[in-house]
């Protein structure tokens, strides 16, 4: 990307003068960064772009993002961006939200602005807590969780937001992991060209209130044989020999051993552009122990935007009835003359 | 058409009310007769009154609607307080309408509709038109159902597709007795049906046998005659306040040369506005159904922070549910406007019936102090003035504007005066410059005290707002105690300061005396005829009706304090009287109903009356 003057434009160019505020330690630095990181790489200008949030520690990421952009109220982020998107398609828009945000005080609003398939790209930071109020279980909180609002555990089950986003027909459906900054940033980009709401689970450690929610299977060490990273065309192989597959057997996962005589054709070539979404949503419910945790575009089909079938509607319409006459309008219908 | 010699008797005004099942067409005949008096030359104000059930068991009292017109000689300003003419379609019909017919009047019914079932069906014990229940009303029965069975024999068209004409056939014995022509119907029925002729025929062929039963049946003694009104010349149309609110958004929204952005979640009585909006493709304009109402005025709000003019409409239980967010735009000072179309509450209250408790809602219905501009049409007509002036507002002082009309203005009708476009006001909006170095997003105005529209896609000018608290100038977060007092008292002076922008409060009749009617909204007409009745008796009274509730005009506490005392009616329980009170120290009395119907003259009357101890002729 390269301004007026034809200087390239780096990642400093889309830091705002803003002190950023996370604890220190937090998941969200790392998103931050790869988000400032992939800005130039889109060519588009900075002016074009906005940021759009609603409420918790990672909708404060707009500030510090030197484009334009809009710090909401809970949960309605979604609704701000449709309504700038669809009046202003020229615009590139994305939606930053949380567990919290997203999934419970707006998940009516995260369903609707995926079923319709507005051209934005949402990210939503999972990191399974109430951070900003300070410690409480959230949608996606593991069943039985203790926090102060649930001193004996939890009772609600939670939601995989990826299956969420799948059930409700999001075109492009991905998830990442925090501390992975080049996988990150690789699927951002991706996110970020997909014509249509991509959706983006980010797996991110709030290390205040929920510290090591990912340890398990996220660490480093554990990592190669307790998460699989979902390619395109590619099968379905993780581990660090690279000797573990997955095979479906209906609609259920399950892992094969390439060591002990389970051949190639056992395991399931990932496909991203089938219509549709069981095969995708099989894969975003994968769990540690019992399966590895899948990273990556688990679906990424094509299907008309709203706002550009908004557009095309305006469009047909002026093709049809011509300029348009206030006048004319005002004096439609039965008229009388009073002289 | 060849009419035999009738008595004709000449009036001055008449009050027609079609009332049958909801499924039977009494809006579309109320609309019809409507029209056609309009097209004559009358001055017509309506009302309609339907169920908020679609069609509730049919011949019960609950599935009753209803439609009245009252059309003059002369200027009225409401649709009557009670009919001179009753259609009933059927017992429930009689039923729920007896009550508001004053002894005398005329009732047409349908006669085939008085059967022992449907008796029950309207919880009458025995035959109304036996038992003494209609003996102080001038009775008329019709076989409406079997003369349109009749009229349609050959028609080929099923038995429930011949019944469905028979508001028709009714519509056309009316049209005789007030002696109307049958073409403005006619060509209308040909439009609506143009791609099913034999429809369109068999409507016609009712309407007419309809209109010549009313000629040679001789069941009445003569018919009527009602002039045309001296009405300010000009071409008319008749337009209902949805329909005038949705023309002047769009209105607002050429003059500004913005597109209209109008998102919003279907709700009785708003749901017109986004159906006719829906219309105006052409123009540019984009409208959403949202998935709910915090959707709705979440989307206008990312309109408006695109440049758009951002548009939600809804009514009271949807006005609660934007609060939040409309307190998100009085901090982030974006011109979104919000139409509330106010109905009967509490919470679901009565959706379909009219009131005006939203007022302090309005006002006051969001966290902290959350100041925003408010209009209200007075009329139907008036909608579109207000819906211009509500963005006028929005845009040049950059504040979330409420736009606060009512079922009665929305679903009720009058001539309007249509406007030359070279009248309307100036719109125009001036886009921020180019910033060199630091863009300030909440640098002022020095007289407005609004801030910059920066919008995105304009270089230099990149800019964070938000929910949160902002530095003065900078619009950077801000939890500074000193600057969050200043930006409050900033936000509430801005909003003041629209005083100066607006025309003064008028007052009807002389500028001092005993008595001052003061109103707002859907109640203007009624409170401007008992005003012109007590003042045509030599009553030291004058009225006078606001447009603009906040600010108020700047002239209103000067208006007020020329008078003795002050009277506020309201389908409310006195939220205007409580800010004039508050506002301006003065002991004002009210006249509060809260029925769901519109406001009347003669409860105005009376209340005057009480007040000034002195009686006013009737007119």
């Amino acid at each position: 990307m390269t301004t007026d003057e034809g200087i390239k434009l780096t990642r400093k160019d889309f830091v705002s003068d803003q002190e950023v505020r996370w604890c220190p330690g937090c998941g969200d630095y790392s998103i931050l960064a790869q988000t400032q990181k992939l800005m130039p790489e889109l060519d588009i200008p900075r002016e074009n772009i906005v940021f759009i949030s609603g409420i918790g520690c990672n909708s404060r990421l707009p500030y510090y993002m030197n484009t334009f952009g809009f710090h909401s109220i809970h949960g309605r982020a979604p609704t701000i961006a449709t309504g700038l998107k669809a009046s202003r398609p020229d615009l590139h828009v994305w939606v930053i939200t949380g567990d919290g945000d997203g999934l419970s005080i707006g998940g009516n609003h995260l369903f609707h602005i995926m079923r319709r398939n507005v051209d934005v790209t949402v990210v939503l930071f999972n990191n399974r807590i109430y951070g900003l109020t300070k410690g409480q279980y959230s949608p996606t909180s593991e069943l039985g969780k203790v926090t102060k609002t649930s001193p004996v555990g939890s009772i609600d089950y939670p939601v995989s937001p990826c299956s969420f986003a799948l059930g409700v027909g999001a075109t492009f459906v991905a998830r990442s992991l925090d501390i992975d900054t080049h996988h990150l940033i690789t699927t951002l980009e991706r996110a970020a060209h997909h014509k249509g709401t991509s959706f983006v689970e980010v797996l991110q450690n709030c290390n205040v209130y929920n510290d090591g929610a990912y340890r398990e299977f996220a660490d480093k060490a554990v990592r190669p044989d307790r998460m699989i990273e979902v390619d395109h065309g590619k099968p379905l192989i993780f581990g660090k020999e690279k000797d573990k597959g997955i095979r479906l057997k209906g609609t259920v996962a399950e892992v094969v051993d390439l060591s002990k005589g389970a051949s190639d054709a056992d395991v399931h070539i990932h496909d991203e552009k089938i219509e549709e979404p069981i095969t995708a949503s099989i894969l975003s419910r994968m769990d540690y122990p019992d399966l590895p945790v899948a990273i990556g575009v688990m679906r990424a089909v094509d299907h008309a935007t709203y706002d550009d079938l908004m557009e095309q509607q305006i469009q047909d319409a002026q093709s049809k009835d011509g300029t348009p006459d206030l006048a004319a309008l005002l004096n439609e219908g039965d008229t009388w003359v009073v002289n | 058409m060849a009419e035999r010699e009738h008595d004709v008797r000449e009036l001055d005004r008449v009050t027609i009310r079609f009332a049958g099942d909801s499924g039977d067409g009494s809006q579309l005949a109320g609309q019809q007769f409507t029209n056609t008096a309009a097209v004559f030359g009358n001055d017509i104000s309506t009302v309609p009154d339907y169920p908020a059930e679609i069609r509730a068991p049919a011949g019960s009292l609950p599935g009753v609607s209803s439609f009245q017109v009252s059309f003059s000689s002369h200027q009225i300003y409401t649709p009557g307080d009670s009919p001179d003419v009753l259609v009933a379609m059927n017992p429930a019909a009689l039923k729920t309408n007896l009550p508001d017919l004053p002894k005398g009047s005329l009732i047409v019914i349908n006669a085939d509709e008085f059967t022992e079932a449907n008796f029950r069906k309207a919880a009458y014990a025995a035959d109304p038109r036996e038992d003494g229940t209609l003996d102080n009303y001038r009775v008329i029965e019709v076989p409406i159902t079997t003369m349109n069975q009749r009229a349609l024999k050959d028609s080929g068209l099923p038995q429930r597709q011949i019944d469905r004409s028979k508001n028709m056939f009714a519509l056309g014995v009316m049209f005789w007795l007030y002696e109307r022509p049958l073409e403005p119907t006619i060509s209308w029925i040909n439009g609506k049906f143009a791609r099913n002729p034999q429809v369109a025929e068999a409507n016609i062929a009712t309407l007419k046998a309809g209109y010549y039963f009313g000629e040679t049946a001789e069941l009445f003694p003569g018919h009527f005659r009602v002039p045309k009104a001296d009405l300010p010349p000009g071409k008319y149309r008749n337009v209902t306040g949805n329909e005038a609110t949705a023309m002047g958004f769009l209105a607002a929204s050429q003059l500004a040369k913005k597109q209209l952005f109008y998102a919003s979640y279907p709700i009785t009585p708003a749901s017109d506005i986004l159906g006719e909006l829906a219309r105006y493709k052409n123009f540019g304009v984009k409208t959403m159904q949202a998935e709910d109402e915090l959707a709705a005025i979440g989307a206008a709000i990312g309109a408006a922070f695109g440049g758009s003019l951002g548009l939600t409409g809804t009514s009271g239980p949807g006005l609660a549910l934007k609060s939040e967010a409309i307190g998100l735009a009085v901090m982030t000072e974006l011109p979104v406007v919000i139409a509330n179309i106010q109905r009967s509450g509490p919470s679901t209250g009565m959706p379909s019936k009219t009131e005006q408790a939203d007022l302090l809602q309005a006002m006051f219905g969001r966290n902290g102090e959350s100041p925003v501009a408010i209009v209200a049409p007075a009329t139907p007509a008036d909608c579109f003035q207000m819906a211009i002036e509500a963005f006028r507002i929005a845009t040049k002082f950059m504040v979330p504007t409420i736009f606060l009309s009512d079922g009665h203005l929305g679903m009720g009708s009058e001539p309007w005066q249509i406007p030359d476009i070279d009248d309307l006001p100036s719109l125009e909006i001036v886009p921020p410059s180019n910033a060199i170095g630091q863009f300030d997003p909440y640098r002022r105005d020095e007289s407005t005290l609004a801030r910059a529209w920066a919008v995105p896609g304009t270089p230099g000018l990149e800019h964070r707002i938000g929910g949160l608290e902002k530095w003065d100038v900078t619009g950077d977060v801000s939890y500074d105690s000193e600057n969050h007092d200043k930006m409050t008292r900033l936000r509430a002076e801005k909003v003041e300061r629209i005083a100066e922008d607006i025309p003064d409060v008028e007052v009807v009749g002389e500028t001092s005396g005993e008595l001052l009617v003061l109103g707002w909204g859907s109640t203007y007409g009624a409170i401007l005829t008992a005003v012109l009745r007590a003042q045509s008796d030599g009553l030291p009274i004058s009225h006078a009706h606001l447009r603009y509730l906040n600010p108020f005009p700047k002239n209103l506490g000067d208006v007020i304090s020329q008078f003795d005392r002050v009277l506020i009616p309201e389908m409310n329980l006195g939220q205007l009287r409580m800010l004039i009170r508050a506002r301006y120290l003065v002991d004002a009395d009210g006249l509060n109903r809260v029925t769901g119907r519109p406001l009347k003259i003669a409860e105005v009357t009376e209340r005057i009356q009480s007040l000034v101890h002195r009686k006013v002729s009737v007119a």
